[in-house]
């Protein structure tokens, strides 16, 4: 991944998936479940691969019943058959029982199979909640296919009646809070956000006042809140978000603007004062959220 | 004003451990997890528990929000590999064939039992109403799946489908397609299990009555026997799957709707774990049918040899599940 979203104070949304996740060690890995547009895109990227895949194996085996002649068609009928077969029922299964828990789409979307109970994933979990998608996929799509075909009214009420059934098990992850799907309600498991971060640099590095030199007062006019969203608009480096932004504070704390100052060395410099000041505070057991937090 | 700050120290004096560990766990999530040396395989949980630690600590002290994230995806990533890790390969399938599978199965027995008696039923049902009147055939086997075999077709065609239908080839299309679709019939009677058992018992209930709808008919020929060594082949193998799927999905469906004292999750779990370890067994089951039928039936063509492989297969799987054994 090239980009590296700045993670930002879970907001309302985000802490609606994230999940208390106690490791053996005590430790609290918080984490945050797939979200159902997560899942539904890695699903249809699967779908596509399979498809594509799919595509390419069919005309791959045209090509050697052409060149080959019609003598041993049936043969290769059968290994295209097979393939299919193959294909349908085991991609999910075979990549979500590798090591990585997921199927490429999900690695994609940054996304892995979880055992709920934080044991191992086994690869019986990974069958059964790949067998369950017969019913929340492959059977919906039948009756649709079904509804065009339906001729009399009667066949017609039958796959509507179908269709709504089945459509009660495709829609079921979005009645229940952790997104679980049938598969996942009988496997134990879910499906969680693994996403690989890399490690940015820290701004407040090589920091130690240099030009500026702000006094207490100066540095005790935020709390943890506004620090983050400083560290935010630090990492995006837009130059006018930052202008304004080390206007903003500067009338705040009443800094008074050398004419070569840099706003950026300006808010490198503010940030890390203001992260020494806080996270000394921290250390004495003061954490102050924001700016109108009066501990 | 002073100095470095301490987080940013704390931060200096862990960042090659972590970025180790990064390292490390990128090898081992390219399925390369062979070609760490036992000495990295070692060093994963030493690193994962330091990182483990270095979250709390950096929850605790630091404000930078980005350095908390990285700590925590790869903290996450981490506890997947070390608890999630699985042993090596051999050892579980020898687990699973030598004690899961046949433990599985021997739990599911009762409802086992119970999808034997629908699938027979259904049989002896199917069977009864071509009998008696053989205009039933039509609406029990729909043409593509009859592929000629109906009550209009000669003797002669209807005997050469039990012993020429690959033409000297060891595997026909048509062999295959029944396998696929069996194959998934099997499948789908374990998903249907979770709409409370219904669907799954008509399932195996079509299914039994297909079969005696066939049986009747070429039993109005004569050909009984015959057919029954073309079916038992590989047909105690794929029905006893197909039964056993069954039994699967009747577990789930009736966890779901009588949970006990655990809740509705907890029992469709429960249930899922016994029903996984026997579903990976008839996917086992289901591909040792389709060699029977692919292979084996298209190139024995004598009756009592159909007959002695289906029975010999059936006398093993039940062996091999119900025969009481030392616990392991």
């Amino acid at each position: 991944m090239t980009v590296v979203p700045t993670p930002q104070p879970p907001a309302e949304s985000e802490a609606r998936f994230a999940r208390r996740f106690i490791t053996p060690e005590g430790a609290d890995l918080r984490l945050m479940l797939g979200s159902g547009g997560d899942r539904a895109a890695a699903f249809l990227l699967d779908i596509l691969i399979i498809i594509v895949t799919l595509i390419a194996f069919t005309l791959l085996i045209g090509w050697i019943v052409a060149s080959v002649g019609l003598k041993d068609a049936e043969l290769w009928g059968v290994a295209w058959l097979l393939g299919f077969f193959v294909l349908r029922s085991g991609y999910f299964i075979a990549f979500e029982a590798g090591p990585r828990a997921a199927t490429p789409g999900k690695r994609i979307l940054g996304l892995r199979v979880a055992a709920r109970d934080g044991g191992r994933l086994t690869a019986e979990a990974v069958f059964v909640r790949n067998f369950m998608r017969e019913i929340e996929v492959f059977l919906p799509g039948v009756f649709l296919l079904a509804a065009n075909a339906a001729g009399d009214p009667v066949e017609g009420w039958v796959v509507l009646m179908g269709l709504i059934w089945t459509g009660g098990f495709l829609l079921f992850p979005m009645f229940n809070r952790d997104r679980l799907r049938l598969g996942d309600v009988v496997a134990g498991t879910w499906v969680v956000k693994a996403p690989r971060r890399s490690l940015a640099a820290d701004l407040a590095a090589g920091h130690s006042g240099g030009d500026f030199a702000f006094t207490r007062d100066q540095v005790s006019a935020y709390g943890v809140k506004e620090l983050q969203v400083l560290e935010t608009v630090l990492r995006a480096r837009d130059k006018r978000t930052m202008t304004a932004v080390a206007e903003r504070i500067r009338g705040k704390i009443g800094w008074y603007k050398t004419p070569d100052e840099r706003d950026e060395a300006f808010l490198t410099a503010y940030y890390a004062a203001l992260r020494g000041r806080l996270e000394h505070r921290l250390l004495f057991g003061h954490r102050r959220r924001d700016k109108f937090d009066k501990a | 004003m002073n100095g470095d700050l301490k987080s940013n120290r704390f931060r200096t004096e862990r960042e090659a451990d972590w970025k180790t560990l990064e390292r490390l766990l990128a090898k081992a999530e390219g399925g390369r997890a062979s070609r760490l040396t036992s000495a990295e395989l070692m060093q994963i949980p030493l690193l994962y528990r330091s990182v483990v630690s270095a979250l709390s600590v950096a929850r605790a002290t630091s404000l930078d929000a980005s350095l908390v994230a990285y700590l925590e995806a790869l903290a996450t990533r981490a506890y997947f590999f070390v608890y999630g890790a699985r042993a090596h390969l051999g050892d579980r399938l020898a687990r699973f064939f030598r004690k899961d599978w046949p433990a599985a199965v021997r739990s599911l027995w009762r409802e086992t039992l119970i999808a034997t008696a629908i699938l027979v039923f259904a049989t002896a049902a199917g069977f009864t109403l071509v009998s008696s009147n053989p205009d039933w055939y039509g609406s029990i086997l729909p043409g593509a799946m009859a592929q000629g075999r109906d009550p209009t077709a000669t003797t002669a065609l209807l005997k050469d489908a039990l012993y020429h239908d690959a033409k000297g080839q060891p595997l026909s299309f048509f062999a295959t397609f029944l396998f696929t679709h069996n194959a998934g019939v099997s499948i789908l009677a374990f998903a249907l299990g979770f709409a409370f058992c219904a669907p799954t018992a008509l399932i195996v209930a079509d299914n039994g009555l297909t079969l005696g709808a066939l049986m009747a008919l070429y039993a109005s020929r004569g050909l009984l026997v015959p057919l029954g060594g073309w079916l038992s082949i590989h047909g105690t193998t794929e029905l006893f799957a197909t039964v056993i799927a069954a039994g699967a999905g009747f577990r789930i469906g009736w966890a779901v709707m009588f949970p006990g004292p655990l809740t509705r999750l907890e029992a469709a779990r429960a249930a899922g774990r016994t029903a996984g370890a026997a579903m990976a067994g008839v996917v086992v089951m289901l591909v040792a049918a389709g060699v029977l039928e692919g292979v084996g039936r298209q190139t024995i063509q004598l009756d009592w040899a159909r007959y002695a492989i289906g029975g010999a297969m059936l006398t093993l799987w039940l062996a091999y599940f119900y025969l009481p054994r030392r616990e392991a």
